[in-house]
């Protein structure tokens, strides 16, 4: 099956996806629904061994062969992009069991788990294709199951999020739908390699350059850059605690993969650089971890907290994409990498908080830290990635961040990282507060530490966080390669 | 006046466009949002379709003595994007509903003074 394995990667979850709908209720489909991702990562790890040992995979969809027909186009870029997805659903599913049971009604659960799939499907489909057509397919079909998705939260705050983002996330994808459009208009191409090879001719065309505006301006909405963020934190605070871990740590990334993919790979090196999107992305990217972190300073929610940090988060990605160089790149990736892990951690810990008390307001968890020393521990540690302290995963994406903005000596950008840390600190410092510090709250509930079955995916990524903050060989290596490959960058 | 009538396709394209974007920006409405969106949905599949068509050429059907044929793939990729339209019509009027159902209205202004939500 060996070259097979890129198709599969996206056939076996869609497949998956209508067969856990028709399941009976109870445990079965958590059952096959954790079995495909575990197969999924599997899979995904498998790809990723072959791109580096074998070099790119090229798959040709129903034989028919490039430019015509679809094309899958896996080099380390999307390995490693498609192995962080799947590998988030497997170390989410064995989490989702016990608090899906308890956030969403018992009649749900297997719609939930088939939506959950979709989702996959969808997000592993936009690593893996070669087309930037199927990337609009594949967006959407990530984008209808996450709304679908968000709308299960118990409150019905979570109808409304899940409408603000349709209306968002569908502009968006229109957005990107039109600039497909017209660049297609000028090479009759869809296909990313052959467009590699015709636009540089046509670059100068106006058609071109309003295509290649449009589809920046669409992906910045998926992947809410300040200041296009405004349906995120509502989409992270209200929908059930499973599906903020899954998407906070999967969804956003991958809009970074295709902005990447499109900015370097599809359009020549130098084209950026004759447009202002660079500057844009540099400024969005200040703005976004300046003014989000201070957001999340004020928040009293915690999901909401965590939510505007993510926008943060991407703000340094931004940075890093908007530096241009080879380091910015990499640096782009492993933060892409490291905040899947962090953001994972921390909202699996806030889950499991929630999961206990049904609630993750700060003046509702005071002194509840030393009730759930494990779930408070995660916080600790997955904070401290946040904040970027060295032995931490979160140290290593700041590190290469500041060392792409010291090369092209770009000061104010080296200052608003370590500004948006201190920020960072903050924000961190205060959940702690509320947790350890404040004096419990007198409800006469007593509340004991989370189920073993939400802690161990929650420690997995906690240590994750730990193991990949010292070792950086996986992460960085493959980063730079990935790098090299946009635009054949020299790292 | 050739500009304006030689390319008289994409200036419905950019009208419509213009119209869509702006009922869902402006309406308060939810049901409206949704139409507002579907039209501007409906103006990018007007604007590939009209892409894909060639002067004096016949529809591409294979044909004895037709030699200029339309491009297809334009209609192709808009069947693909009509069916996600129709997906995310689908979900969003059936979030509609249920926003109704819960907040007993779907005016934007008074879901958000209910509490501060959209």
């Amino acid at each position: 099956m060996g070259h097979h394995i890129s198709l599969l990667l996206v056939v076996v979850p869609l497949i998956a996806a209508p067969v856990v709908a028709v399941l009976p209720r109870g445990r079965l489909p958590w059952a096959v629904a954790f079995i495909v991702a575990a197969l999924c990562a599997v899979l995904a790890g498998m790809q990723l061994w072959a791109v580096l040992h074998e070099g790119s995979i090229s798959y040709e969809l129903g034989g028919w062969a490039p430019p015509w027909g679809i094309e899958y186009r896996i080099d380390a870029v999307n390995a490693f992009v498609a192995l962080i997805v799947a590998a988030i659903a497997a170390i989410t599913l064995p989490y989702a069991l016990l608090s899906s049971e308890q956030e969403i009604p018992e009649e749900k659960i297997p719609l939930f788990y088939s939506a959950l799939l979709l989702c996959l499907t969808g997000l592993l489909g936009i690593t893996q294709t070669g087309d930037i057509f199927n990337v609009f397919v594949f967006l959407e079909i990530s984008s209808l199951a996450s709304y679908a998705l968000i709308s299960l939260g118990r409150q019905r705050q979570a109808f409304t999020a899940a409408y603000q983002y349709l209306i968002m996330g569908t502009i968006g994808a229109t957005f990107y739908l039109i600039g497909v459009g017209l660049i297609y208009s000028q090479t009759g191409s869809l296909n990313m390699q052959d467009l590699a090879t015709i636009l540089p001719g046509v670059l100068h065309l106006k058609t071109v350059e309003t295509g290649f505006a449009f589809i920046m301006v669409g992906i910045a909405l998926k992947l809410a850059l300040f200041p296009l963020h405004l349906w995120l934190p509502n989409a992270y605070t209200y929908a059930p605690s499973v599906v903020t871990v899954f998407l906070a740590a999967t969804a956003t990334k991958v809009a970074v993969y295709v902005m990447l993919r499109i900015l370097f790979s599809v359009f020549p090196q130098g084209f950026a650089l004759t447009t202002p999107v660079e500057e844009l992305f540099i400024v969005a990217g200040i703005a976004g971890i300046i003014i989000a972190s201070v957001y999340a300073i004020y928040q009293e929610n915690i999901k909401r907290l965590l939510a505007y940090s993510s926008v943060a988060q991407v703000g340094y990605m931004a940075l890093g994409i908007g530096f241009a160089s080879a380091t910015g790149v990499t640096a782009a990736l492993v933060h892409l990498f490291n905040h899947a892990l962090m953001k994972g951690a921390l909202f699996m810990a806030v889950g499991a908080i929630i999961y206990r008390i049904g609630a993750c307001r700060m003046d509702q968890v005071h002194g509840l830290g030393r009730a759930m020393p494990w779930t408070f521990g995660a916080i600790v540690i997955g904070g401290l990635s946040l904040v970027g302290v060295p032995g931490t995963a979160g140290f290593i994406s700041k590190w290469y961040l500041v060392v792409a903005a010291l090369e092209q000596e770009a000061w104010i950008s080296v200052a608003v990282i370590l500004c948006g840390s201190l920020l960072a600190v903050v924000y961190v410092g205060k959940l702690i507060e509320a947790l350890y510090f404040k004096p419990v709250s007198d409800t006469g509930k007593v509340v004991s530490e989370a189920p073993i079955l939400l802690l161990v995916p929650t420690w997995g990524l906690v240590l994750a966080n730990v193991y990949f903050g010292l070792d950086t060989d996986l992460t960085v290596g493959v980063a730079e390669k990935a790098a090299a490959i946009l635009g054949g960058m020299q790292p | 006046m050739d500009f304006f009538i030689g390319h008289y396709n994409y200036w419905i394209v950019i009208i419509l466009m213009m119209v869509g974007l702006y009922t869902v920006i402006s309406r308060g409405n939810l049901i409206k949002k949704i139409i507002g969106l579907n039209i501007f949905q409906v103006s990018v599949f007007f604007l590939y379709i009209s892409l894909g068509t060639v002067e004096g050429g016949a529809a591409p059907i294979i044909t004895e003595g037709v030699k200029v044929y339309s491009n297809p793939l334009p209609h192709v990729l808009i069947l693909t994007a009509i069916v996600v339209g129709v997906a995310t019509t689908a979900l969003a009027l059936a979030l509609v509903v249920r926003i109704k159902e819960s907040y007993d209205t779907i005016e934007e202004d008074e879901i958000h003074n209910l509490d501060h939500s959209l």
